[in-house]
């Protein structure tokens, strides 16, 4: 057996592990015990310096944005725009108009399902999704199919949880014109090969919208090296707010794109019989957007600028090999999701007790996981299962919560026997 | 763990382990299915009826314990009883899991073995798991044959 110490670079725990300490939410007790939060690829919990920042923005600047001439609009306007800025460099946007602010990932698949989808599609197109897509990479695009004709289709997955590449290349042909797929699933970890998907379907001509709310918190995205033309990404799972997120979308598709809502912010001039739309990307962002939430993301930006993203890899992965190996000596333990390539996400299975029940009696034990489809049906279907656990690890977990989390399933077949 | 077995009864472990009228009905009247799309739970109960009276129930499915032994309890309870026994019960039931924690005390005769389901009312996020089967059967009797789902 392989113990802790041994599994772990330690010279990398002390860097990241200190990091613990900036998010106040983790010290707390719950049913009496010390919080263990594995639930961060649902929703991340915040750093101090994010919610100062959110706090100080409704204390001292806040009023609406782009519209008053007078101090605090302006404040609240260079705040907001501050924010689209840091978005911008943190993916490596060339332009600040290719970041669009919407409510987040679910949003900003609607924006584009909605707006591009509903002007290309024809009914001899297709859109081409994925087995392991969350539901909010499916449904959107069904929605713009019924309306256009065009066909959905999915590429399947191996046992491991793996996209089916040959069958991608497959599938993929001229008719494709939309290719939707996710960069890390939520319900396997699986990270797809993101850049072969992309430059694949570029082939053919497709577009390829990706669904970054998975890969954002654990991978540094550059969204001009891997040429993706749409990148869909939430607040909340990078340790910011909810309420908030990111559509990127490259300037040239954006522009040729039409609006989404109609509203105030989002027109030039207005008449009843004609109106004209504003630039990129305020033609996207229709009616007085959450202002707190995007000076919140900006300072989430901040906040991940300061991490070594390098070294966070590498302490996420020693995380989930050591929550693997400790959970794999648990008697009927079944992992769903065992990819080459994985985020920090251990999606499971024990003997026969529902993830539900598990859910209950970590929760007893102050520890929180995720249980149920995890938005991603079609998953759950391949699998043959109804449901799964998932304890997924952030740069704030460490040894102590997966020895919790262990021990509680240990409490939990106790319970069970 | 204490706190648990008071969720996690003997008696709804065994009804999880060893479901009671557990498969397919022929000929059934009423097949209603329950989804809980939140623990992606499905069931599907099956009833023949007579007279304004359960003569035969049972019911198939994937479920948490609480709702797999919520559904193998209400099965046997409701097997022989009229309409109009089911409807008082179904009230004690949800008043037990929802409502005035004393509706068990005094209905002790009547709720029987359905009383091991009193623990769910201190964990809010599975009273569902435990009213799914519940209110399947509230459809099968009242003559519905919409899906049920708890959301």
């Amino acid at each position: 057996m392989t113990s802790a110490a041994e599994l772990l670079n330690l010279s990398n725990l002390k860097d990241i592990s200190s990091l613990r300490n900036d998010f106040p939410a983790l010290h707390q007790n719950v049913n009496g015990k010390p919080l263990v939060y594995l639930d961060s690829a649902a929703s991340a919990q915040r750093p101090q310096s994010v919610i100062d920042a959110m706090v100080t923005q409704d204390e001292q600047n806040h009023s609406n944005v782009h519209r008053g001439v007078h101090q605090l609009s302006q404040r609240s306007t260079e705040a907001y725009e501050g924010s689209r800025e840091k978005v911008r460099a943190f993916i490596n946007a060339q332009y600040h108009e290719e970041i669009v602010f919407t409510r987040g990932t679910t949003e900003s698949i609607n924006l584009v399902a909605s707006s591009l989808g509903e002007k290309i599609l024809t009914p001899d197109d297709e859109v081409l999704v994925t087995w392991m897509e969350h539901h909010s990479n499916i449904v959107p695009w069904q929605l713009a199919c019924e309306k256009t004709g065009a066909k959905l289709r999915a590429v399947p997955i191996n046992s491991n949880g793996e996209l089916d590449l040959n069958e991608y290349t497959r599938l993929l042909t001229d008719k494709t014109k939309i290719v939707a797929v996710g960069h890390v699933s939520n319900a396997l970890g699986t990270i797809n090969p993101i850049e072969h998907i992309i430059s694949t379907a570029h082939k053919v001509g497709a577009l390829v919208v990706v669904d970054g709310a998975q890969s954002v918190p654990h991978i540094k995205i550059d969204v001009q090296a891997m040429d993706c033309d749409f990148y869909a990404f939430s607040g909340h799972k990078m340790y910011g707010p909810s309420g908030i997120g990111v559509l990127y979308g490259k300037k040239a598709l954006l522009n040729d794109m039409p609006p989404y809502q109609g509203g105030g912010e989002m027109i030039l001039t207005v008449s009843f019989e004609k109106t004209t739309y504003n630039e990129l990307p305020c033609k996207f962002e229709a009616g007085t957007p959450n202002i707190t939430g995007a000076v919140g993301l900006g300072a989430t930006v901040d906040y991940l600028n300061s991490i070594d993203f390098d070294a966070l890899s590498r302490y996420e992965a020693d995380l989930l090999n050591y929550a693997t190996e400790k959970f794999l000596e648990l008697p009927g333990s079944r992992i769903i999701g065992t990819a080459n390539k994985k985020a920090s996400v251990l999606s499971f299975m024990l003997g026969d007790i529902h993830a539900h029940d598990l859910g209950t009696i970590l929760d007893q034990d102050g520890i929180a996981i995720r249980t149920g489809h995890h938005c991603a049906m079609p998953v759950m279907d391949h699998f043959g299962i109804p449901a799964t656990g998932r304890a997924s690890f952030a740069l704030y977990n460490n040894i102590e919560d997966i020895d919790r989390f262990i021990l509680g399933l240990k409490e939990s077949m106790e319970l069970f026997k | 763990m204490n706190d648990l077995r008071e969720l996690y009864r003997e008696v709804i472990l065994d009804h999880n382990r060893h479901p009671r009228n557990f498969g397919e009905l022929q000929n059934p009247d009423k097949i209603i299915e329950g989804v809980n799309p939140l623990c992606g739970d499905r069931m599907t109960l099956y009833v023949k009826m007579e007279n304004k009276k359960i003569q035969d129930i049972s019911f198939k499915g994937t479920g948490c314990a609480i709702s797999v032994a919520s559904s193998s309890l209400m099965t046997e309870k409701a097997k022989g009883s009229s309409f109009e026994e089911i409807d008082a019960l179904f009230e004690y039931v949800h008043e037990m899991l929802t409502g005035d924690p004393t509706t068990v005390a005094s209905n002790l005769d009547t709720l029987d073995k359905l009383t091991a389901l009193s623990g769910v009312r201190e964990y809010p996020t599975r009273v569902k798991c435990a009213t799914l089967a519940w209110h399947a059967l509230k459809n099968a009797i009242v003559g519905s044959d919409d899906k049920i789902s708890t959301e």
